[in-house]
Order: structure tokens, then C-alpha cells, then sequence
């Protein structure tokens, strides 16, 4: 029964269903290591799914559809990235204000703009194609499943290793992180700090219009209400997970995307799609829960009382609006 | 007066009570936004004012305010001390199912299967917020994330149950079997029903817990400063599991009214559609969720959304333009604060 699960077609729907998860983490990764509490992931990528169908249906394209996925979830991102800094705004209070704008506002739109509500498609918008590497179609078991993904998917792997490296291994990586870890030493040694995260926050956002793209321009051609359905969620989990390196994240998107496809297989196989909807978030819990009981075992040890993950919370949120009076 | 008094009233001199602030401009993004569809703003809004506030469409606003308050309530309550509770769906849904099993499952008169499904509800509802606020306390779990993580599963189970096992299947919808007239509230008015006062009443006690009782006055220092408050023996660990009760309580309870007053019965998707628990985080994010004004907040809110019926039946405008003018209020606010928080 277990083993039967582990089809190619497992495969090639965690595929699917991790890239828009692994893009908003690694957007949420970016924002969080320059000190900005990204909680609008769910909202940035709906932004980006519409955008995405509009660019693609105007110019019955799917590469100006992606561009328009990113920069109309760049421009979304605008809201967070000067909220949070020159404003001073609360992150949290922020995020959950755009993932409701964002909401309404595709909401509003597709019925202004299409004349429809609910879902939008239509022939003139063309979908992402699927990319077969040659090299790659003899893997045994994955062979099958890496012939049927999208160039965006390709591209969030690429974009992972891309992250990785420049964090870690280059000077802006370095700026980046003092940013985020010290901000007054690094607005010290001459870094401008509102700008460095400013910018960040908005190649994030292009990073979660990806994510929009994928969603809406993957698999099938369509733009449906709340279509980001709580992945953002699920993506800050990630980052949370990952404590912001993006590896560690991207391994958290791996078990959701695999914990979703499970439950897609399951559903398959008769069981109601009510109860395998849930099969991601249970995951996301489970993850949760088990890292931050390894993780409080081992800080009792090491610190003093630890603060709860809630004040630890706080505190990311005051480092990310800059300091209180 | 010195001669620095003296100089010229500057535009931050004049203050303008920042939520009116906010308003107006949200207004006019929303003006915006109606121009884009091709209609005329101004009538749109005076169908929104007629549509709330007009004497015949006033109890209809009231009814619409009555879960939405709650919701405001479950969401304020945590929010006073610096806690955030996201899983107000799973919480309301869980009160909802319950309310509408309790009167069937139980024997006894009417009145009995009414109070007993509404108590039953605000214990499940309440229950299941806790869990989030334990998993914090003692494992360390954020609950700002499992608590909108929880409310996934609640959502997905209650939905299967009232498509399949507890299904009516005499309809042809997903919803359970109706509730025994003589278990339903009373009806006051109209759309109004004895459901509001039970808000009412609730709404009146989260006020006097806030202002004139210690274990407000303890909420609120958390709020503040929760180190400070645990240095000064509050025990954080029991208050966030009881606060997080009380909130999800209250959730439970709106729904157990939805479905005891008005639905009589768990339809799948209908406690959901209207996102009172959103509407009622907003009102309540508004003001840091002092009672009082997320309470006027939220009756704002209210009739902005009763308001958005008219509005879309008379000027085919969509009424989701209500959900952008709430947004916008919220982040110009979020912002407008930061502004005058200076270093």
C-alpha cells in the first residue's frame, strides 16, 4: 500500500505542487534574513496568479504573462516594503492587510475586467509549456515526472541554489544578512539600510509573482478566486522552519509538497477530497511541532529561561519596524 | 503662550482623527476603482449609506453586525495582549456543527437542546483555540501560524461530515438535518434574533473585563510588555491558554447563533462565505483590539458590507469592493501609526 504510493505520478505532483510553496519561501527567506516579517506571501502570489492571466490573456503569451506575474507582484509588494520600513507599520497588521487586498481586489477586478466571478479561462491565454531535458527522461521512476514540469519549476530550483549562494558566498549576501542580523552595524560600516531592505522586499515579491504565474499558468490555464488556497501560509511555515536559510526551507516545501501529493494520490483512490485537502497543513503542524520541541529541549539546556516563540515573534516583528522608542 | 505656539497650524496640527483619515482615503482608492469599472462613484456610495443605515435596511445592518462583532470580539480579545488568534474559521465552524448535532443528539425539551448546543459550542470552539495557545506554551509553536494551521482540519472534517455521514440526504445539499423548531432562538425582529443579545451581552462583558477587572488589567500589560508582565507574576503560560479559550469560545458561540437563529442547520461553506473571521480580525486590528473601538469598527463594517448588497443590486457595482475599502483602511492605518511612532 505504502510502496504503491511512490508512482511516477507522485512524483510529478509534488513536483507541482512544491514549486509555488518553494518561491514564496524563498521570498519569505529573503525578506526575513534583511529583518522584514513577511506574513503576505498568500496575498503577493494570488496578486501574481491574476496578474499572470491577464498579461498572458492580452498578449496570448505566456512569457508576458509571467513577466506581468512578477511585476504586478512587485508593484503589490510596494504596500509591504515601504510599509514596513520608511512607515514603520507592523508587519503582521500589514500582511494580513494585503492578503485581504489582494483577495478583493482579483475578486473586484475579475468581475470588472472578465465579467465573471469565481473562476476565469479562456482560449486566448496560453499556459506554460512543459519542458523536457533529454538528458534527464532516462531517470528511472523520475524520468517521467521531470518531463512534465513547467520552466518555472526548473526555474525555482535554479533560483534556490541561486539564493543559497548569493546570501552565503558573496558581499551583497553579507550586507544582506548584517541588515537583517545587526542593522545598526551595518548602517555603521555605511550600508543603507531602508534601501538595502526596500529592494529586497520588492525582488521578493517578483519571486512570489513567479509563484502567482505557476499557479495560474502551470498546470492548467485558469485563475480561480483565493486560488493560492493558504500555500503562502504554508510557505511561511517554510521559512519559519528553515529559520530563513533557504535550503532548510526548501527541504520543509519538499515534505508539504509530497504530504499535498500523497493526498491528491489518496483522493484518488475514493477518500474525500475534504479530508485530503487537510493532508498539507496536518503536515506543516506536525513539522512545527516536532522542530520546536527539539529545538526548545535544546535551548533549555543552553540559555537561561528562552523566550516563548511568541515573544521571539514579537521581537522579529519590533527588529523588522525598526526600534520602538 | 511662548512664540512657538504662534506658528502657522501645519497639516499634522490640525488632527484629523486618523480612522477618519483612513477612510476618506480609502474612499477615494475605492472611487478609483469604481471609475474603472465604468460606473459613478458618488451613487455607488450613496447606495452603500441607503443601503446600511436607511431606517427599513437598519435591522438587516444589525443582523449582519451580530457575527461580526463576535468574530471582532474573539479576534480583540487575544489581540490585548499582544497574541494573535488567525484560526477564527476552524474555531466558528467547529461551534456551528456542534450547535446543530447538540439539539439533535440530546433528549430533552427545546429550550434545553438550544442552551445546551450553545454551550457545547463555545466549550468546542474554546477547546480548540487552546490547543493552539498550549502547543505555544509548552512546545513552543507559534500560534499566530498554528492557529490558522488548525483551522484546515476543522474546516475539511466538518465539511466532510456534513456531506457524508451527518448528511441530510432528503436535500440535495451538503448540509445536516434541520434543527427542532422549539430549539431555534427567538426571533426579536425581523432578521434580528435573540442571537444578538447573546452578542450583546458578550460584547458588554469583554468591555468590563477590560477595563475594570485585574485580569484585564494583566491582559493589557502583556500587551505592553510580556516580559515585564511575567517579571510582575503574571502567570503568561495560563493566561494565553485561558485567553485563547475565551477567544475561541466566543467563536464558537457565533457560530452556534448563525446556525441556532438563523441557517437552523450546519450548511457546508455557508458560516465561511461571508469571512466574518477576517472582517472581525480587521475591526479589531484597527484599534489593537481595544474592545470599544473594535467594536464601533466592527459595526462599521458592518454596514459598509449591507451597504455593498445594495450597492450591487442597484449600480451592478461588486459588492467585494467592500472587502478592498476594509483592506485599505486597515494598511493606511497600520502605516499612519507607524508614522507617528517616532524614535
Amino acid at each position: 500500500m505504502i510502496g504503491s504510493l511512490f508512482t511516477p505520478f507522485l512524483f510529478q505532483s509534488a513536483a507541482q505542487a512544491i514549486t509555488p510553496i518553494l518561491l514564496a519561501a524563498l521570498a519569505g527567506v529573503l525578506c526575513g534574513r534583511v529583518g522584514v516579517f513577511n506574513l503576505a506571501l498568500e496575498g503577493q502570489m494570488l496578486a501574481g496568479a491574476f496578474a499572470a492571466i491577464v498579461g498572458s490573456f492580452l498578449a496570448h503569451s505566456a512569457l508576458v504573462g509571467v513577466a506581468a506575474a512578477m511585476a504586478g507582484a512587485a508593484a503589490f509588494s510596494l504596500i509591504l516594503a515601504y510599509g514596513a520600513t520608511v512607515f514603520r507599520g507592523d508587519p503582521v497588521v500589514i500582511g494580513i492587510g494585503m492578503n485581504l487586498l489582494a483577495s478583493g481586489l482579483t475578486a473586484y477586478l475579475l468581475r470588472v475586467v472578465f465579467g465573471v466571478s469565481g473562476t476565469f479561462s479562456d482560449p486566448g491565454v496560453v499556459g506554460l509549456g512543459r519542458i523536457a531535458i533529454p538528458a534527464l527522461a532516462g531517470v528511472p521512476v523520475l524520468g517521467w515526472a521531470f518531463a512534465r514540469q513547467s520552466a518555472i519549476t526548473w526555474a525555482a530550483w535554479a533560483l534556490t541554489a541561486l539564493i543559497g549562494v548569493v546570501l552565503y558566498l558573496t558581499p551583497v549576501g553579507l550586507r544582506l544578512r548584517g541588515v537583517g542580523e545587526q542593522p545598526e552595524a551595518a548602517g555603521a560600516l555605511g550600508v543603507d539600510v531602508a534601501r538595502y531592505r526596500i529592494v529586497t522586499v520588492l525582488v521578493a515579491g517578483a519571486l512570489t509573482g513567479l509563484a502567482g504565474a505557476q499557479l495560474s499558468l502551470g498546470a492548467v490555464s485558469v485563475f480561480a478566486e483565493d486560488m493560492s488556497a493558504g500555500r503562502g501560509w504554508i510557505a511561511v511555515v517554510a521559512v519559519m522552519l528553515g529559520r530563513n536559510n533557504p535550503l532548510y526551507a526548501a527541504a520543509a516545501c519538499v515534505l508539504f509538497g509530497f504530504a499535498d501529493a500523497i493526498g491528491v494520490n489518496l483522493q484518488s483512490r475514493g477518500l474525500p477530497n475534504q479530508l485530503t485537502d487537510a493532508a498539507p497543513y496536518v503536515a506543516t503542524l506536525l513539522a512545527l511541532v516536532v522542530s520546536h520541541r527539539r529545538r526548545s529541549r535544546f535551548s533549555q539546556r543552553s540559555r537561561k529561561p528562552a523566550p516563548t516563540a511568541g515573544e521571539a515573534a514579537a521581537a522579529h516583528r519590533r527588529g523588522g519596524s525598526g526600534r520602538k522608542a | 503662550m511662548s512664540p512657538i505656539d504662534r506658528t502657522p497650524p501645519r497639516l499634522d496640527r490640525l488632527r484629523i482623527p486618523p480612522v477618519a483619515l483612513a477612510a476618506g482615503f480609502a474612499a477615494l482608492a475605492g472611487a478609483a476603482l469604481i471609475l474603472v469599472s465604468g460606473h459613478d462613484p458618488l451613487s455607488a456610495y450613496a447606495e452603500i449609506v441607503r443601503g446600511s443605515l436607511s431606517p427599513e435596511s437598519l435591522p438587516d445592518t444589525l443582523a449582519w453586525a451580530t457575527p461580526l462583532v463576535g468574530m471582532t470580539l474573539a479576534a480583540a480579545l487575544p489581540l490585548r495582549g499582544g497574541m494573535v488568534n488567525l484560526g477564527g474559521d476552524g474555531q466558528l465552524v467547529i461551534g456551528g456543527l456542534v450547535a446543530a448535532l447538540a439539539p439533535l443528539v440530546l433528549a430533552g425539551p427545546g429550550p434545553f437542546g438550544a442552551a445546551a448546543g450553545l454551550a457545547l459550542a463555545a466549550l468546542g470552539g474554546g477547546l480548540y483555540a487552546a490547543l493552539a495557545a498550549w502547543g505555544e506554551v509548552r512546545h513552543g509553536v507559534p500560534m499566530l501560524i498554528s492557529s490558522l494551521l488548525l483551522s484546515y482540519p476543522a474546516v475539511g472534517v466538518t465539511s466532510y461530515l456534513a456531506r457524508f455521514p451527518l448528511r441530510d440526504v432528503a436535500t440535495g445539499l451538503p448540509q445536516t438535518l434541520m434543527v427542532p423548531l422549539d430549539a431555534r432562538l427567538p426571533v426579536l425582529t425581523g432578521a434580528l434574533n435573540a442571537g444578538s443579545l447573546l452578542i450583546a451581552a458578550i460584547a458588554l462583558a469583554v468591555v468590563v473585563f477590560d477595563r475594570r477587572t485585574s485580569a484585564g488589567y494583566e491582559l493589557r500589560m502583556r500587551g505592553k510588555n510580556a516580559r515585564f508582565a511575567g517579571y510582575g507574576g503574571v502567570r503568561l503560560g495560563r493566561q494565553a491558554v485561558g485567553t485563547m479559550f475565551a477567544s475561541g469560545a466566543i467563536a464558537g458561540l457565533v457560530g452556534a447563533t448563525l446556525v441556532l437563529g438563523s441557517q437552523f442547520r450546519f450548511i457546508d461553506g455557508a458560516l465561511l462565505t461571508p469571512a466574518y473571521t477576517w472582517s472581525g480580525l480587521m475591526a479589531a486590528l484597527l484599534v489593537g483590539g481595544e474592545p470599544v473601538g473594535a467594536i464601533l469598527a466592527a459595526l462599521f463594517f458592518a454596514a459598509l458590507q449591507t451597504g455593498g448588497f445594495a450597492m450591487q443590486r442597484e449600480t451592478s457595482v461588486p459588492r467585494v469592493l467592500t472587502l478592498v475599502l476594509q483592506a485599505i483602511v486597515i494598511l493606511f492605518l497600520a502605516m499612519r501609526q507607524g508614522i507617528g511612532r517616532r524614535t
